[in-house]
Formats: C-alpha cells, structure tokens, sequence
C-alpha cells in the first residue's frame, strides 16, 4: 500500500472516526445520566469547547506539516476544520434552543446586546463562507491564491473564539487565556513565516548593496 | 447531639419517591424522541430503582415553598464554592480534606460581648428548623433546597449589637491547604459578604447548618453558612468564621471582583439583567423548560417593604 492509498484509506477514516469521539460521550453520558444536574449546560460548554479545541487543531495542521516535512498532514486540515464548524454549529444550537427555545423575539436582541455572544456569533459566521467553499471543485474554482486569502478567517474566528470565551467566564480567566496563548503561538508562527523571507532578503539587499556603494564611492 | 440526623428520622416521615425532581423523566423522553425508545426505556428503567433521598420536614413553616425539592445528589453535586475550585463539580470532588470541626466563629465590631465562640456553644440555645427555600443563581438556574437552621436575626438578639451597628459583615475561613481554589487569586480571599441590619433581622435570613436533615456537606458551606432566599446564591457565604457588626456597607467579594455585575443587594430581580446574560428567566435544575424568574426570587410579599422607594437598578 503506497502512502496515500493509506493516508486515505485508513488514517483519514480514523480521524474522522475520533472526531466524532468528544459528542458521541457527550451523547452516552447525557443518556446515561452522567453529567451533572445541569445537563443543558454541560452541552453548551462541551460543544463549545470542542469548537475552539477543533479551531486549534486545524491551525496546528499547518506548521506540523512544515516542521516534520510529512506532505499528507495536510490532507486532514478541511476534515478537521469542518469538524469545527460541525461543533460550532451544535453549540449554536444548543443556545438557540435550550437556551432560548428558538425565541426570536430573544435572541435577535441578545446577539447585540451581550458582547460575548456579538463575539460567539461572528467567530461562527465568519466559519460559514470556509465550510461553503471546502469542496474541491470550488477550491480549483476560486485557485489557490484566492482561497488561502478567504481562508485565513479562521485566524479571526480563533481570536474572535478566545474572546468569546474570556468574557464569558465568570471570575476565573487560566483556561481561555491558555487557549489564547496557543492560539498566539500558532498565529505567531505564521507570522514569522511571512516576515522571516522578507526580514532575510532585506539583510540581503542592505549586505550586498552597502559594499558596491562603498566601493562605488571608492572607485573614481 | 446538636445536628439532628438522618437517621433519626421516623418512618411515618418518609415521603413518597414521586414528591422529588427526577431529571431522568424529560432524559428518557428526549431519549424517546430521539427514536431510542429501548435504549431509552432501558436506561430509565436502571436509574429509577437509584436509591431516593428519603426526608420530611417535620411541618410547614409559614415560609416554605410547596415546590418539589431537589435531590440531595443535586444539591450536593452541583456547586458555587470557589473556594474549592470554579467548575460546578469541584466543590463536591476537591472538599474531602477539609474540617469543619472543631470551629469557632469570632463576633466583632459593635456588640456587647465581642468574642470568639465554639461554633456549638453559639448555635446551643436555638432550635433546629427546616426551611425549604428556592435558591436562585445568579447564573439564571435555579433548586429548591430543605435547610436546617435556625433565623439569624435570633442569634443577633442573642449577641446584642449596639446602636452603631447598621451592617452585618461576614467573612469565610482562609485555609488555602485545604481549600484548593484558595491558592488562586481569582478573587479576593477570604470571600466577604454582608447584609444591612434590617435584612439581617428578617425571620427569612437564615443560618444554616444542614440540609435534608443532615449536616451540612462540606461543599454547600459547613459548618455554619448563611442563606437569604431572595437574593442571589452567592450572597449566601459559607463556612463562616467571622461575623463582624459595622456602622457603613462592608465590602462584598464579588462586587470587589466586578463592581457593574454584583451590587451590595444582589435582590433576585429579572428586571435587572447581569450584563452578560439575562435574569428574566431560570432553569430549575431538573426541568427542560425555563420559568419566569420572580421578583424577590417569590419572597416579595415578605421582603419588598425594606426596599420601599429605593432604586433597584441603581441598588443592584
Ligand atoms: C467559533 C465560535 C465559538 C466558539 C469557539 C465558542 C466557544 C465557547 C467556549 C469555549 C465556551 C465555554 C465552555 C465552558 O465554559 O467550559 C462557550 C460557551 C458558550 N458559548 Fe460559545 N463559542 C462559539 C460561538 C458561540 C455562539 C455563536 C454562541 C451563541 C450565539 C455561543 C454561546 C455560548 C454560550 C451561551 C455559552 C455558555 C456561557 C456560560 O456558560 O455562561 N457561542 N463557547
């Protein structure tokens, strides 16, 4: 079996697979009784977990593909960052419907009036065009240049992501600002990326150009 | 034996399973719905024999609520006590370690006999009582809980404060060894509370010292805290060891912690919304729907008079 027969055979049936694992224990423990005794909520704050856990994974495709130089990493990023928009979507849900039982006249003044939510809600929006154009055909479409520029969404859905949840808790912040500091990382990395090339041909410029007109200066 | 027990409660006292919330009935209907009949019906059919929270008060107080009562497995599992962590389910799982006995709360400020008391010799010469309250969160959910206490306003009279006191203060034990969340500075321990001396006399305000009968569990506050139906939970501080008389409104923990969140009163009020959520409505723990939240969390008839002419939203 040749590496991509593999990747696509078996490895991304499995992936997919897990990344069903988070809401199918959420499912059996919400019908086994075994979440708290508020389990509405407990169903609001794992999908929303597992939204944001799900955006840092698909950021992390990436640079995990650059630093262990395995090309099929990236065969996993639309699997994963589809799953996010899949959680994202459920813990919508779970607001619009245990939290408002689909009360527009709610929830329309809800989203903004209450910043967190204004946040929430953005993040989830700005999910709505990358999912739309995940296809192959509309990505061949769109071409590459194009698509990467819409697809860097998700690094203000991260952002916007981490926001939502800092100002949602109540008093204790370690847990949305550790989201934050990997996303800072992930989007650092990204950032040095672009800028090393550009930062090294300028130290190149200023190296190759300060000698010729010193020399220049020199010559006549 | 000062704390009456479970155990002695008669048979004749014991109420039917049928009187408590059973969360499990809209699990299986949800189950139901979803198609899983079987499975759900299975499931059902496992936790119902669950061994029931048997209790009864003794008789009806002219405060208590008719509403049914949440389990003791709910009550006791699902927590604000940030002393022992954030999460709902800290409190239960991290509060092992501690010990509230022996214990001794110190009576300060302006009172006759300021000094530091066995917490049994402080609570010996009042009678026991149950009163079964709403408790509402000011996270919009809401239980109905059976306490054992006794009125505050009892034990004031008992203290004899001078005429300079107009504030009560209260104040929770520091012992980050054996409270985990301690060792974190999200908020300013030891955690703070107070009430004005008139809500401090109300025959609503209690001091309470168990709940279904029993004493309290370390995680809803032993072994002594306070609780004020009509306002929200967290006015309800736990595990007190200091209760202290003083002539201005004393300083609050969380109006510390977020001043345009949680005000001094803290009356439960659904026409004043927490600026990240709504207080209109509740979820009762174990029901699928949410209720109207009321005003005064229902105790208006008892409480609305001390707030007469004051402004509400400012005075949240
Ligand atoms: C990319 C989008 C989103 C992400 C990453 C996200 C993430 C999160 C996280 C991590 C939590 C906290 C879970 C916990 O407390 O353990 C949460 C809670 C919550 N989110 Fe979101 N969320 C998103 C979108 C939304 C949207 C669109 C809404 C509604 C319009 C929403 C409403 C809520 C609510 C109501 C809570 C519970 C707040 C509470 O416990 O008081 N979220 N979300």
């Amino acid at each position: 079996m040749t590496q991509t027969v593999f990747v696509r055979k078996i490895l991304k049936p499995v992936v997919f697979l897990l990344c069903l694992l988070p809401i199918s224990l959420l499912a059996y423990d919400f019908f086994t009784d075994n979440l708290s005794a508020n389990p509405l909520d407990d169903i609001t704050d794992t999908t929303g977990t597992w939204t944001l856990r799900f955006i840092v994974i698909t950021l992390c495709v990436t640079p995990v593909r650059r630093l262990t130089k395995w090309a099929p990493a990236g065969k996993f990023r639309r699997l994963l960052g589809l799953y996010a928009f899949f959680y994202g979507s459920l813990h919508f849900m779970t607001y619009l419907y245990f939290d408002k039982f689909f009360e527009w006249e709610e929830i329309l003044p809800d989203i903004p009036k209450r910043p967190f939510i204004t946040v929430g809600f953005a993040s989830l929006v700005l999910m709505i065009p990358l999912a739309l154009t995940s296809t192959d055909r509309i990505t061949k479409w769109m071409g590459g240049k194009k698509w990467n520029a819409l697809h860097r969404l998700i690094y203000v859905t991260a952002i916007g992501g981490v926001i939502h949840y800092l100002w949602l808790v109540k008093a204790d912040t370690s847990r949305p600002l550790t989201y934050g500091a990997i996303v800072a990382v992930l989007l650092g990395y990204r950032l040095w990326v672009y800028l090393a090339p550009k930062i090294a041909s300028l130290r190149m410029k200023q190296k190759s150009v300060s000698p010729q007109t010193e020399r220049g200066q020199l010559a006549p | 034996m000062l704390i009456k027990r479970a155990d002695d409660l008669k048979p004749s006292e014991i109420t039917p399973e049928s009187l408590y919330y059973n969360r499990r009935e809209w699990i299986r209907m949800a189950s139901a719905a979803l198609g899983g009949m079987a499975f759900g019906s299975l499931v059902w059919q496992d936790t119902i024999s669950a061994p029931c929270q048997e209790y009864k008060p003794k008789a009806k107080g002219p405060y208590d609520t008719d509403e049914k009562l949440n389990s003791y497995k709910d009550i006791t599992t699902y927590n604000n006590y940030y002393e022992f962590g954030t999460d709902k389910s800290d409190p239960a799982e991290n509060s092992g370690p501690f010990k509230p006995k022996p214990w001794t709360v110190a009576v300060e400020g302006h009172v006759k006999k300021p000094a530091t008391y066995n917490l049994e010799d402080l609570i010996k010469p009042f009678k026991l009582e149950d009163r079964i309250y709403r408790m509402r969160c000011v996270e919009a959910w809401s239980m109905v809980i059976p306490w054992l206490g006794f009125p505050l306003g009892d034990l004031i009279k008992r203290l004899e404060p001078t005429s300079k006191a107009k504030y009560v203060a209260f104040e929770t034990v520091f012992r980050p060894e054996q409270m985990v969340g301690q060792r974190r500075p999200y908020l300013r321990w030891p955690y703070v509370e107070g009430l004005r001396m008139d809500e401090a006399m109300s025959p609503l305000t209690l001091m309470a010292t168990g709940l279904y009968g029993k004493e309290l569990p370390n995680q809803n506050g032993a072994p002594l805290r306070l609780v004020v139906p009509w306002k929200y939970g967290y006015k309800g501080i736990k595990s007190i060891v200091k209760i202290k008389f003083v002539d201005n409104e004393p300083p609050t923990t969380w109006n510390i912690a977020a001043p345009d969140e949680y005000g001094f009163y803290s009356n439960v009020n659904p026409e004043v919304d927490h600026p990240r959520w709504s207080q209109k409505t509740e979820r009762r723990i174990g029901e699928f729907r949410k209720r109207p939240t009321l005003m005064f969390n229902g105790y208006a008839e008892h409480v609305a008079g001390m707030y007469a002419g004051m402004d509400m939203k400012k005075n949240y």
